[in-house]
């Protein structure tokens, strides 16, 4: 196991070196400007699989806070002039973060199939804003005319610099993620999606958890706003629409839930297999359709899921053939532990 | 951090896919040949999505005009990519990006909405690349938004065609409208060029009607219309929605009941080639291409995109083939050396087309063509093209030389907003 826990690192390791070097191995500007993409729209993925992964809410409203964080990026520089960075990352999320605690209060009145239709519904009435309060988001046409700012060491105006700020912000997520969802939250979070009742028996509010996973994802999900804003230069109604909520979802399942990097994987699958199939045929949103059926069908559990399981899988035919070669047959129960 | 590797140790294998990913994706960079160096023009079109029909005409017909004038230019051979944009900006950025960083293009052609060319026109500004837009009519990108860098070749600004269908409305004798449009930009371009010629001339809007991009149902809209008692109505109407919106104008009975006079994109043959000619038989629209005209330029289009296609073909169509013709002259101009931007823009805006598809065309000092509106009336398809489709529209009068700015000078006109739902050019009696 520690040998394992060593390769972890090493493998750690050589990806973010990797991840680091991309823009300097002589990669064209646009593969560098898909992993941008990808960064992003891995922010905005892990971030609805708190929700989907982790809590147990399948929320259909995350392109809004998405869109939320975009929004402020172009409507504060077009029409109040604020162009400082940090100044408006936070009142991004800040401004989503409100969003989702009124939203969170009327969606979290109902569970399950209530629940997506209500988060449905509210993520059409912000893309309905957008797409007709013309005089303040520019309607259907959308926002231009803004432009990346540079960021401490960041020179966002060239595509590297763009690139080491979108992967920054990633690895600063990723890392809150991951200790959230390991910290006594994020296991009662699991737990309140497991067991509802007992946990509240236990005397969780399970109401509150779910009512601030909900808030805090919106929260990541502004932030990724805030970059595809800045990386587009362009904001426009697209990106809080129903297509966007549907997208990211595809993405967490398509990579696997609860895994927070499998929602990552998804994000990079999508943006890279959607501009290759496209470069080859006009047919290529059959082939996604396809390959998301597929999915669903051999690997429900998402890629990382199927993966965690063939190597289970490896793992304990190894286990039961060295088990074999040492006991004898019959002693040994290969799932460890007594039978319930 | 114990706790992320900790993590990440169930999820090793994902880490080898990805490296491994990466490892391929960088064995992809290609090399290319320096003699003789082909001219690379990126076209985008809208062959995914809401407007993929859209998209596969102006496809359908650029490649017509190069098939049939040959692909060289001073011994340069033209190499065209096609990037599809899927009818959204965002992924119009994206593949502006594509074409311009991974492909090197040295001009833009496209795309199809005015929302995806108003996204991508500060990118392709930014990167001092020749944007030519055949079909975006976003006003503004040639007016308040001018740049050295986007010219419309063969293009319009959304209420070019419809100053004239004010004024002309007026001298008919209308005095009273309602009008009825998609809620979005192209919308409130098109009405408010209505708007504002008819109520300078003295006439009075009753009503303004803005619907849902993607309804299917009129009716109560339409009793609307029939409550307030208009002289006539105008319509602004693109693709399902110019369908939904004439088959039930007839169903209702109120074709033939209250004069109805549309915008260019609601007959445009894209949406009337679908429906029975007694739908559309004789309603009055303006536009910039008349599909009927009785001119060679444009009856030689017709016919060769008819018998391609088997199809009359939309305005998008005549659009994209048009665009050819006028960059393949631009560039000749240059001897084929687009690498001298400056040299190819000034090139492009000289171009002087005595006739095409369109009629006469020549740009104004803001990248827009200055060129014929027609009055067109739909009418059943007569001559050799008649076995493509059954109605056309045909020309009833034409206003020739129409500029963006109608009978203002620009600087007067600039001094008002685009058109919106707060601006709609409307002159208070």
């Amino acid at each position: 196991m520690i040998s394992r826990s060593w390769r972890n690192i090493a493998i750690i390791g050589v990806l973010l070196v990797l991840a680091i070097a991309v823009p300097r191995l002589g990669l064209p500007a646009f593969y560098v400007s898909l992993l941008t993409q990808t960064w992003i729209y891995g922010i905005l993925a892990m971030s609805l699989d708190l929700l989907v992964g982790f809590t147990g809410l399948v929320s259909f409203m995350q392109a809004a806070f998405f869109g939320i964080g975009a929004y402020v990026v172009a409507i504060g520089a077009t029409r109040y002039h604020f162009v400082d960075f940090w100044l408006t990352l936070v009142v991004a999320v800040l401004v989503a973060g409100i969003a989702a605690a009124a939203f969170g209060a009327l969606a979290l009145r109902a569970e399950d199939a209530g629940f997506i239709i209500i988060t449905l519904a509210l993520n059409e009435i912000v893309w309905g804003l957008a797409y007709q309060w013309v005089s303040m988001s520019g309607g259907d046409n959308g926002i231009t005319g803004f432009l990346r700012v540079n960021v401490g060491p960041f020179h966002t105006t060239d595509n590297s610099g763009f690139y080491y700020l979108s992967l920054t912000a990633l690895i600063i997520c990723l890392t809150l993620l991951v200790l959230m969802v390991r910290s006594p939250f994020g296991l009662v979070l699991v737990g309140a999606r497991e067991r509802p009742r007992r946990m509240a028996a236990l005397g969780y509010n399970v109401w509150l958890f779910r009512y601030l996973a909900l808030v805090i994802a919106a929260m990541f999900a502004a932030v990724a706003g805030v970059l595809f804003a800045y990386y587009n230069e362009f904001v426009g109604p697209g990106s809080l629409s129903l297509d966007t909520t549907v997208q990211v979802l595809i993405m967490v399942i398509l990579g696997g839930t609860g895994t927070l990097i499998g929602p990552l994987l998804g994000a990079g699958i999508l943006v890279f297999l959607s501009n290759a199939l496209s470069d080859i045929t006009q047919r290529w949103v059959l082939i996604l359709g396809a390959v998301y059926v597929v999915t669903v069908m051999y690997a429900p559990d998402g890629i990382v899921g199927l993966i965690n399981r063939l190597a289970a899988r490896a793992r304990s035919r190894r286990e039961l053939s060295l088990a074999a070669s040492a006991a004898p047959a019959g002693a040994f129960n290969p799932r460890g532990g007594p039978e319930r | 951090m114990k706790r992320v590797f900790a993590f990440l140790r169930h999820h090793h294998v994902a880490a080898y896919v990805s490296i491994c990913a990466a490892a391929l994706s960088l064995t992809t960079v290609s090399a290319r040949g320096a003699e003789n160096p082909p001219i690379r023009i990126g076209v985008l079109a809208s062959e995914s999505g809401t407007a993929a029909a859209a998209g596969h005409d102006m496809v359908t017909a650029w490649k017509l005009y190069w098939a049939e004038h040959g692909d060289t230019v001073s011994g340069r051979k033209i190499q065209f990519t096609f990037y599809d944009t899927g009818s959204d900006p965002a992924r119009a950025l994206t593949v502006a990006r594509q074409a311009v960083e991974q492909d090197h293009v040295q001009m833009i052609v496209g795309p199809y909405l005015a929302n995806e060319g108003l996204a991508v026109a500060p990118y392709a500004i930014q990167h001092e690349i020749p944007f030519l837009e055949p079909t975006v009519s976003a006003d503004d990108l040639t007016q308040r938004k001018v740049n050295k860098y986007v010219i419309r070749v063969a293009g319009w600004t959304s209420s070019q065609p419809t100053h004239p269908a004010g004024d002309w409305a007026y001298d008919k004798g209308y005095r009273t409208v309602v009008t009825i449009a998609d809620a979005y930009a192209f919308g409130y371009e098109n009405v408010g060029g209505f708007n504002q010629t008819f109520t300078d001339k003295g006439g009075k809007v009753l009503k303004q009607i803005w619907t849902p991009l993607g309804n299917t149902d009129y009716s109560p809209y339409l009793s609307q219309i029939e409550a307030a008692k208009p002289d006539v109505v105008f319509v602004e109407m693109v693709g399902s929605d110019a369908v939904h919106f004439l088959q039930q104008w007839h169903a209702f009975g109120l074709k033939g009941k209250i004069p109805l006079i549309a915008n260019e994109t609601t007959t445009d043959q894209s949406n009337t080639r679908t429906l029975p000619p007694d739908v559309v038989d004789g309603i009055i629209s303006f536009g910039h291409f008349a599909e009927g005209r009785n001119d060679p330029a444009t009856q030689g289009f017709d016919a060769n995109f008819a018998a391609k296609t088997g199809k009359l073909p939309s305005y998008m169509a005549a659009a994209f083939f048009t665009a050819a013709q006028w960059i393949d002259d631009a560039m000749l101009k240059v001897h084929g050396n687009v690498e001298n931007t400056d040299a190819f823009l000034a090139a492009v805006r000289s171009v002087r087309l005595a006739d095409s598809a369109f009629g006469p065309l020549q740009l104004d000092a803001y990248n827009n063509p200055v060129e014929n509106i027609y009055v067109r009336r739909i009418e059943t398809v007569t001559g050799p093209l008649a076995k493509y489709g059954k109605t056309w529209n045909v020309v009833l009068k034409t206003y020739p030389n129409v500029s963006q700015f109608w009978s203002l000078s620009p600087q007067q006109y600039l001094k008002q907003p685009v058109y919106s739902t707060a601006f709609q050019g409307i002159k208070a009696p």
